[in-house]
């Protein structure tokens, strides 16, 4: 196990040090929720109502985007290749991987979303609906996005290919996620039932991302 | 013949070229037939008017849209267990024919639903779907295009195949799911649940209709492909010549 | 067999697929003679596959 940790913190420490990306994933956040009354209007009224969708799109953008360097600068200085010839399972690595990478970019954004729910006129509880959704949400589309990660490195290709790879990938977390927090605001659907599938897919893509990453690594990198 | 003996391209190629014809002409008495029936013999719907009549291509382009991406995963199990070298040919070239029917399968729809919702495009659940796949096969022809190298673009391509063919299914659900919560009442559904044998004889002659045009152009798109290939190896093997002499 | 009123609707859909189907029949004829013309002017400068030393292809 201790190699695993030792990438585990490696990561941690490599994304919250100068250069590395933990609040550049908040920070484009913020821009997309401050663009959205812009495009729309300052209707408080529908800002509610489309709130939830809001903070759902902005997530899934930002922790798409920050991915683009998951496996990217590891491959860069060579350490992906000491990571792909060590003794610890390649699908093990990439989890602890990815496990860092959430906590430095996918937790901020589920911690952030209440403080820009406000901006966006969403009451207390609503509220709280969302950042449980985005909590539990959030794991999937970083596994998701690990395996797009795992694939432009493969390629040797990033900017706009991951995302037009991975995107449609995560339609159905976006469904269940906003289905999830809307049903806590106005029904007429219980909470619980988009809730368990949306925790459902989130386990779904950790038992599928890990083994997909570990497939294209393998394969790009032979 | 068993499979393995396809892995020589050369004897893959033979065979296209004695298969191709044939699978060519039974392609065009078919779609001769079922053409027939569906403007002369089938009759229109009671509650559709003639407009039944776009069914006959859209069905088949939904299964066909469907077919590629099924064919494209069992080629990416071929590339990625079997390494068999012309799967990822096959994966390649089954793309851009599947996004073709699933293109064809969006315009009859929004087509067919013109007349009977009043407007081209609902966010209808089986549509959306459509959709989907359509952005998915997109997506992969994308993947194609961006990398030279035509071995490891096909091991990433039979990576995220395997992905997709595992979400389809989800998207699918999803789409439906979200569906039903946003629109309680389904407008129309193709057939319904007893389609008479007037209407059911036409759609079959058409779907193998349409299923041997595809496996008409795949196999001569394969043909094509495994020529570029033979052009790319012998323009490099000749560069290599030109610098090493 | 009368169209009825939504006769254009029903051509578009039957041209469409007409035209998607023919461009896709064209792409693959106009490709195959790409290559076969770069596989025969590889051949005649002299480039030929290992396996096929005096190539008399039909191609």
């Amino acid at each position: 196990m201790m190699p695993l940790a030792a990438l585990f913190l490696r990561d941690i420490r490599l994304a919250v040090r100068i250069g590395g990306g933990a609040v550049m994933g908040v920070l484009f956040f913020l821009i997309v929720v401050t663009l959205v009354p812009l495009a729309v209007g300052p209707d408080l009224a529908l800002l509610q109502r489309i709130g939830p969708a809001i903070l759902w799109l902005g997530a899934l953008l930002a922790s798409l985007l920050a991915l683009d360097h998951l496996f990217a600068a590891d491959y860069a200085d060579g350490s992906l290749d000491v990571i792909l010839t060590a003794r610890a399972p390649l699908e093990l690595a990439v989890l602890a991987k990815a496990a860092a990478h959430w906590l430095t970019t996918g937790l901020p954004l589920v911690i952030a979303a209440p403080v820009l729910g406000l901006m966006l006129n969403i009451e207390p509880k609503a509220m709280a609906a969302v950042t449980l959704t985005l909590l539990a949400g959030t794991p999937a589309l970083t596994l998701i996005g690990a395996v797009g990660a795992a694939l432009s490195v493969a390629l040797r290709r990033g900017g706009l290919l991951l995302p037009v790879l991975v995107l449609p990938l995560t339609i159905p977390v976006l469904i269940f996620g906003v289905a999830a927090a809307n049903a806590a605001i106005v029904g007429p659907t219980p909470f619980g039932t988009p809730f368990t599938i949306l925790c459902a897919l989130s386990l779904a893509s950790l038992a599928i991302g890990p083994f997909a990453a570990a497939a294209a690594l393998r394969h790009g990198l032979e | 013949m068993a499979l393995i003996d396809l892995a020589n391209p050369t004897r893959f190629l033979n065979l296209a070229n004695r298969c191709l014809p044939w699978l060519a002409g039974l392609t065009a008495v078919l779609f001769a037939a079922g053409l027939y029936q569906t403007w002369f013999v089938a009759p229109d719907d009671y509650q559709q008017g003639a407009t039944v009549k776009i069914m006959y291509i859209h069905v088949p382009s939904a299964w066909l849209g469907m077919f590629g991406w099924t064919l494209m995963s069992i080629a990416a199990l071929g590339t990625l267990v079997w390494r068999h070298p012309l799967a990822d040919v096959a994966a390649k070239t089954a793309a851009p024919i599947g996004a073709a029917f699933a293109f064809l399968c969006l315009v009859t729809g929004s087509l067919w639903g013109r007349p009977m919702w009043g407007t081209y495009w609902v966010w209808d659940a089986r549509l959306t779907s459509v959709l989907v796949l359509f952005l998915m096969y997109l997506g992969m022809m994308t993947l194609w295009r961006t990398v030279e190298d035509p071995s490891r673009a096909g091991r990433a391509a039979a990576v995220l195949t395997l992905v997709g063919a595992i979400n389809l299914p989800i998207i699918k659900f999803s789409v439906d799911w979200w569906n039903t919560l946003h629109q309680p009442a389904s407008v129309f559904r193709v057939g319904g649940p007893a389609i008479d044998r007037s209407i059911l004889l036409p759609l079959i002659v058409m779907v193998l209709a349409f299923t041997l045009l595809f496996v008409t152009l795949h196999l001569a798109a394969m043909r094509n492909e495994i020529m570029r290939r033979r052009v790319r190896t012998l323009r490099l093997q000749q560069a290599g010549a030109g610098a090493g002499g | 067999m009368a169209l009825g009123s939504h006769a254009a609707f029903i051509v578009a859909a039957y041209l469409i697929t007409a035209i998607v189907v023919l461009g896709l029949t064209v792409w693959v004829i106009v490709d195959r003679r790409a290559q076969a013309r770069a596989l025969a002017d590889l051949d005649a400068r002299g480039v030929r596959r290992r396996s096929e030393p005096a190539r008399a292809r039909t191609a």
